[in-house]
């Protein structure tokens, strides 16, 4: 809680900042718009013209939040021009690839700590196929799995998958190896099986390590969603508004989509962290 | 880390449903088997290999099969089921593409890699650092900082990039920025954690030695917070190549990866695609090989490194 005030006076500096930069990054275009109109312009009103213009180089952080407003409370949420439907569209793909992306993960996990071939010959694999830039295989993806007659939702969530299940496969193996010997010499000796073994000690000790994993792969896979929906010039998600802001010169509206994917990557990893603290709570593993 | 788990099952179970499935696969489609049949075979190589040797040399060449497996499946099974090489080419052909069109494939290296990402990553961490050796003089910044760029580290910074297009242009300039504001914040975080990892007694043995505040931080915090910062520059090396290339998404002149990738698409020219993946997954690997050896050769002393002989 001590943290609160220095955090408050960073954010505070943050805006103070985007307001300044504000000035001189649109002040060219508000000198033409005098100097066409024959205006002097003085200090004061140039001010004002560079934080309200209609395509400025950088929106004025009032700006985008009237636009956000707008865009959200006021418009109908079934309406195509409605950002809560656009980040629908985004959160579905990425919920939709996480879901996969865990599952994948955990089960990739669970075959690498109980088979051995499977350690030498995967693990390295897994952590290479991280290090090629996987966005850029996004559009082809797109297209490969439009090509076979799958579009809409699916293509995106299988780049989110891809995106997520690292983290959760890297986290799985050190969670499932978390028991120490003593913990499974234990086991041994009540005689359990191997099944046992897993649900009644591997799986629970490797919660912690589930949570902590599950939260970076909701932040790679809403990236992934979003980069998923640039290349095919969807019509509708936050990648699309995003482009199509780009190509019309709409900053407000990008930086609007911007503000919107920061919120739900915020939420959707605030989520995660509560039933992490009502799970480990209700295991007696809370710290 | 403790020894994989070995499951206790008779061997001749395990062929028995080896058998099955090949009957299976048999029954579903003929063309199948074969495929099936190189998947057992590299799986059977690398149990041997791994059932044999504790050698070292098994932890190299067991992944090694492993990619050749799943490549032979590829270029068998594209022939075999006639997969159009508007989906999928075959591995075979991509080597073909990749060799014929080297010089468009090295332009598009130079402006994307050379050009946007390394100077990116280049000024993006060293601008990092610096703050970071800044914000941890003032514990103030460090209250307020930490949690912002932790917060921010998070968010889908990529879609920065129409922005910085629109700032920048659309030649390199614009890539390169989009490069430094993705790997700003998590090399941020790091180093600041890294700078705080010298524990309580080592900093009180330098202040009895009468060290001053450079000296501490020189002899003893920055070495202390290698692993950290190597950590932040491996993330930053994975993100700078996926900042550059999806940057071009967005705009580019007539040349690199993004651009390629995405007309090449249009145009329907897969094996041209899948030589640019293989340059960037080459050119992606390379990168963080290389900062993985040099962490290797600086941070000698660490436990993570000492432990692997």
């Amino acid at each position: 809680m001590r943290s609160i005030i220095p955090v408050l006076t960073v954010v505070a500096a943050i805006m103070a900042l985007w307001y300044a930069a504000a000035v001189p990054m649109n002040a060219p275009w508000a000198y033409d718009v005098a100097k066409r109109a024959d205006i002097e312009l003085t200090f004061t009103d140039l001010v004002a013209a560079t934080w309200s213009q209609d395509k400025p180089k950088l929106p004025a952080p009032h700006q985008v939040g009237v636009e956000l407003w707008e865009t959200t409370v006021q418009k109908n949420i079934t309406s195509k021009r409605s950002l809560v439907y656009h980040a629908w569209i985004t959160l579905s793909a990425t919920l939709l690839g996480f879901g996969m992306g865990t599952v994948l993960g955990i089960m990739l996990a669970v075959g690498i700590v109980y088979n051995r071939v499977m350690d030498m010959s995967v693990m390295p694999w897994v952590i290479a196929s991280q290090t090629i830039p996987i966005l850029a295989l996004a559009p082809m993806i797109i297209v490969v799995l439009n090509a076979v007659g799958i579009s809409g939702l699916l293509p995106k969530a299988v780049i989110s998958m891809y995106l997520s299940f690292f983290p959760v496969v890297v986290g799985m193996v050190k969670g499932l190896r978390s028991p120490e010997v003593m913990q499974l010499d234990q086991m041994h000796t009540w005689n359990a099986s191997a099944s046992q073994t897993f649900w009644k000690l591997r799986l629970p000790a490797s919660m912690p390590y589930l949570f902590t994993s599950l939260k970076v792969a909701m932040a790679a896979s809403l990236v992934g969603a979003i980069v998923g929906e640039l290349p095919t010039g969807a019509i509708s998600g936050l990648g699309a508004r995003l482009l199509a802001g780009s190509y019309y010169g709409q900053t407000i509206q990008i930086w609007s989509a911007l503000v919107m994917a920061a919120a739900l990557a915020a939420v959707m990893v605030a989520l995660i962290g509560l039933i992490q603290r009502i799970v480990l709570k209700r295991m007696g593993m809370a710290t | 880390m403790t020894a994989a788990v070995q499951t206790k099952r008779p061997a001749w179970m395990g062929w028995a449903l080896v058998a099955l499935a090949f009957a299976m696969a048999a029954a579903l489609d003929l063309r199948l088997v074969p495929v099936l049949a190189i998947w057992v075979g590299g799986w059977v190589v690398n149990a041997l290999i791994a059932q044999r040797s504790a050698a070292r040399w098994g932890g190299y060449i067991i992944p090694v099969i492993f990619g050749v497996t799943l490549l032979l499946m590829w270029e068998v099974g594209e022939r075999l089921f006639e997969i159009s090489d508007v989906l999928l080419p075959a591995p075979s052909e991509i080597a073909a593409r990749f060799w014929l069109s080297r010089d468009i494939l090295w332009v598009d290296f130079v402006q994307t890699v050379i050009k946007g990402a390394l100077s990116g990553f280049v000024m993006g961490c060293g601008a990092a650092f610096l703050l970071a050796v800044v914000i941890d003089r003032f514990p103030f910044l460090q209250l307020g900082l930490l949690p912002v760029g932790n917060f921010v580290a998070a968010l889908p910074i990529v879609g920065m990039a129409p922005i910085l297009v629109m700032w920048f242009g659309f030649d390199w300039q614009s890539k390169a920025a989009v490069v430094v504001v993705m790997v700003f914040f998590p090399m941020l975080v790091n180093t600041v954690q890294g700078l705080q990892s010298s524990d309580a007694m080592q900093r009180d043995l330098m202040r009895t030695y009468a060290a001053g505040y450079w000296q501490t931080l020189l002899k003893l915090r920055l070495p202390a917070a290698m692993p950290f910062i190597f950590n932040g520059l491996k993330i930053a090396s994975t993100l700078a190549l996926i900042g550059a290339i999806v940057a071009e998404f967005f705009g580019s002149p007539i040349k690199g990866m993004g651009f390629r990738i995405s007309t090449s698409v249009g145009q329907l020219a897969l094996d041209l695609v899948w030589a640019e993946i293989v340059v960037a997954a080459t050119v992606g690997s390379a990168f963080y090989g290389g900062i993985a050896l040099l962490e290797r050769v600086v941070t000698f002393w660490h436990p993570s490194q000492r432990g692997r002989t």
